[in-house]
């Protein structure tokens, strides 16, 4: 793979919790202006996945380069220093719950910026217009809608312009309209802003409709990987129970146990 | 046995990595020192949210324990003739122990418990990781404020429950029981110090308040970020706040007063 | 931002009153008298016995505080106790002749030093020091010599 193009670029990733082992030595690329996303069944580990390009966690084995540098290597202040390019839009939003939404967009600004008040208003603003919540700048998070959070936190993703965004499970708990907002937001900001998108989700008909690139990730490892077309198309099993949301397939329906007779006649149940 | 032997050991081992974390955590708070008293607008807010809103508390629970103060001071010492030492009495009491002690349990259950819930919660609502996202040091930007508002506040707040109480015994005594009002304030006058008494008391919130701020940071951050973590994080601020000031109270009493 | 306003001035107000309460117990609950060490003067007085006298015990006359014990210290060659006291400078009309004797408020309060002042035209100027004294009363001594002059008295009485 070319890697001029990597803006995040992966190699031989090896990150256990406990006993079980959450990435097995995978690689993978993320290409400059690009909407990738990273797809697998809950539990796959891709939250953490977006910790450790973020930094916030620390990888076992391999590396993680943004932009060249090795995120795990850096110093506090070079992290900083790269975080201020990655925009995060965390599953909760997670919105700061005790100021509103124009000082929630004005935060990263006000704390990264010596810009006067004026000037920040123009730009929450402009990053508010641009999320279709302009008017919604007085409210409090707590009288938000989901959709609605997203959306602000979105706005802060983008307020100090970064190179590049991860979503972490932009679509879960969305109805249908909110979803097609945000499919719809994501498109957009990705090609007006030149940035470069990351999606975390398990929302297949949504990320397949904007992603130019899939991996798909399975029990620690990337079971498959293209465009969507081609991996609509693939042969492998699995690929396809995931991509159709098959009850039953490679993944089985039943969490593993013993046969089901023989646990009803069994005498350790407790009286 | 060994079982037993073996919970014990993890249980010690446990309790010395979070020990160390937290040691760690209070180093990280202190460094940012600096920059919070940059920006004294971070400062305020919190003084608001721990100091100001724990002003009623701390001044009525004050007025009532100086009116017991007075009430059970007075029926002891008018038994030896001595009810004119009410004053002193009730003061010593307040200055040197209950104001520094009371107030600082009171503020562990005010102020401590609602600081680790909402800094549990703000863990568990991912704005801690949002803020490290956006480049932003939580610590710095959320723990240090705090604390440096909470140690400023103590203080201030045990005085005026000290200060209340003293009034509130002024009311019992003198209003009411009818101790002389000359001799309430005179003996008092006369009886305290302001360095061995009055400074002593002092030092004692002063640290007493750096301990609860620590203990409820860091069990916040700390906490496991469901409901029921934040929850045992919240009643573990207020217990071990409870044993950390009742402990520290005597090592600084003997070290004040006492000549052990 | 006029949320932030009301809030500034709360704050202001909390700090105010709590630096308020600070002076309260500096200022009406205890002895607090400035840090003025200039305008005092110290004398000091030997005494045979200074009994239960502690640094910082109050120095009066006719009843008047006018300073404090500083330091309490045996003069090895007298076998004396050395009181040094510090006297506030606006007392400073005492004659040179004034008597020390230390006294205890009530049967069982704390100890002082009082001092009697003479006739002499001559004042006591810094670091003078006291002829005349009176030692601390010892409830021991005292009730001793009781007994024992009950039982000089018997004896007599017997022979």
């Amino acid at each position: 793979m070319d890697t001029d193009t990597a803006i995040v670029s992966i190699r031989n990733l090896t990150f256990s919790r406990g006993n079980r082992k959450i990435f097995d030595d995978i690689s993978l690329d993320i290409h400059r202006g690009k909407i990738t996303a990273i797809m697998g069944p809950s539990g796959t580990g891709k939250t953490t996945l977006l910790k450790i390009i973020g930094g916030q966690l620390r990888p076992e084995k391999g590396t993680v380069k943004v932009n060249g540098q090795n995120v795990h290597q850096l110093s506090l202040k070079s992290l900083y220093q790269l975080r201020k390019g990655m925009g995060m839009l965390f599953q909760s939003g997670a919105l700061l719950t005790d100021i509103n939404v124009y000082n929630n967009v004005a935060f990263p600004l006000r704390e990264h910026t010596q810009l006067n008040e004026s000037m920040i208003r123009s730009l929450v603003l402009m990053k508010l217009e641009a999320v279709g919540l302009r008017g919604a700048r007085n409210l409090m998070p707590s009288e938000l809608s989901g959709g609605m959070a997203r959306r602000v936190a979105l706005a802060r993703a983008i307020a100090l312009d970064p190179m590049m965004i991860l979503y972490d499970e932009p679509f879960t708990g969305q109805d249908p309209i909110s979803m097609a907002t945000l499919v719809q937001l994501i498109k957009t900001l990705n090609m007006t802003l030149k940035l470069t998108s990351i999606i975390v989700s398990h929302d297949v008909k949504e990320t397949a409709a904007i992603a130019d690139y899939i991996y798909v990730l399975s029990q620690g490892k990337i079971i498959g990987q293209g465009t969507p077309e081609a991996i609509e198309q693939s042969d492998s099993t699995w690929v396809q129970q995931f991509m159709h949301g098959n009850a039953d397939g490679p993944v089985h329906f039943h969490f593993p146990a013993i046969p089901y007779a023989e646990d009803l006649f069994s005498s350790d149940n407790p009286q | 046995m060994i079982e037993l032997l073996r919970q014990l050991g993890e249980k010690t081992r446990h309790s010395f990595a979070k020990l160390g974390r937290g040691s760690f955590f209070l180093m990280q708070i202190i460094m940012g020192t600096m920059d919070v008293l940059r920006r004294p607008a971070l400062l305020s807010k919190q003084l608001y949210s721990i100091g100001v809103l724990s002003f009623f508390l701390i001044s009525i629970s004050g007025l009532f324990v100086g009116m017991v103060l007075g009430l059970q001071g007075y029926y002891i010492l008018s038994n030896f003739g001595a009810d004119e030492a009410l004053g002193v009495m009730v003061a010593t009491s307040l200055v040197r122990e209950l104001g520094p002690v009371v107030g600082a349990l009171l503020f562990a259950g005010r102020a401590g418990s609602a600081l680790t819930a909402e800094i549990g919660l703000m863990k568990a609502t991912e704005q801690l990781s949002g803020m490290e996202m956006m480049a932003i040091d939580p610590i710095k930007r959320i723990m240090t404020p705090r604390f440096l508002a909470g140690i400023i506040s103590l203080p201030l707040l045990t005085a005026l429950f000290s200060s209340v109480g003293v009034l509130g015994g002024h009311l019992v005594g003198v209003e009411m029981l009818g101790v002389d009002e000359g001799s309430y304030w005179a003996q008092m006058h006369a009886g305290l110090d302001v360095y061995d008494d009055i400074l002593n008391g002092v030092i004692k919130s002063v640290v007493f308040g750096f301990v609860i701020l620590w203990i409820a940071l860091f069990e916040g951050y700390d906490a496991i970020p469901t409901s029921e973590g934040v929850s045992r994080a919240t009643t573990r601020t207020v217990v071990n706040s409870a044993f950390a000031i009742l402990g520290l109270d005597f090592i600084l009493t003997a070290l004040m007063f006492g000549d052990i | 931002m006029g949320n932030t306003v009301k809030q500034d001035t709360l704050v202001g107000l909390f700090v105010a009153i709590g630096i308020g309460s600070l002076f309260f117990m500096a200022m009406q609950i205890s002895n607090f008298s400035g840090f003025s060490d200039e305008k005092s003067y110290t004398i000091s007085a030997a005494f045979e016995n200074s009994g239960g006298l502690k640094v910082k015990s109050p120095v009066v006359v006719g009843g008047v505080r006018v300073g404090r014990v500083i330091a309490i210290t045996l003069d090895q060659k007298k076998f004396q106790s050395v009181v040094k006291m510090k006297i506030e400078a606006q007392y400073n009309q005492l004659p040179e002749d004034t008597t020390a004797s230390i006294f205890t408020a009530g049967l069982l309060g704390e100890q002082y030093v009082s001092l009697e002042p003479g006739g002499m035209d001559d004042l006591l100027s810094d670091n003078s020091m006291i002829e005349i004294t009176q030692s601390a009363l010892v409830l021991e001594e005292i009730i001793g010599q009781f007994l024992f002059k009950d039982k000089d008295a018997d004896s007599a009485k017997k022979e």
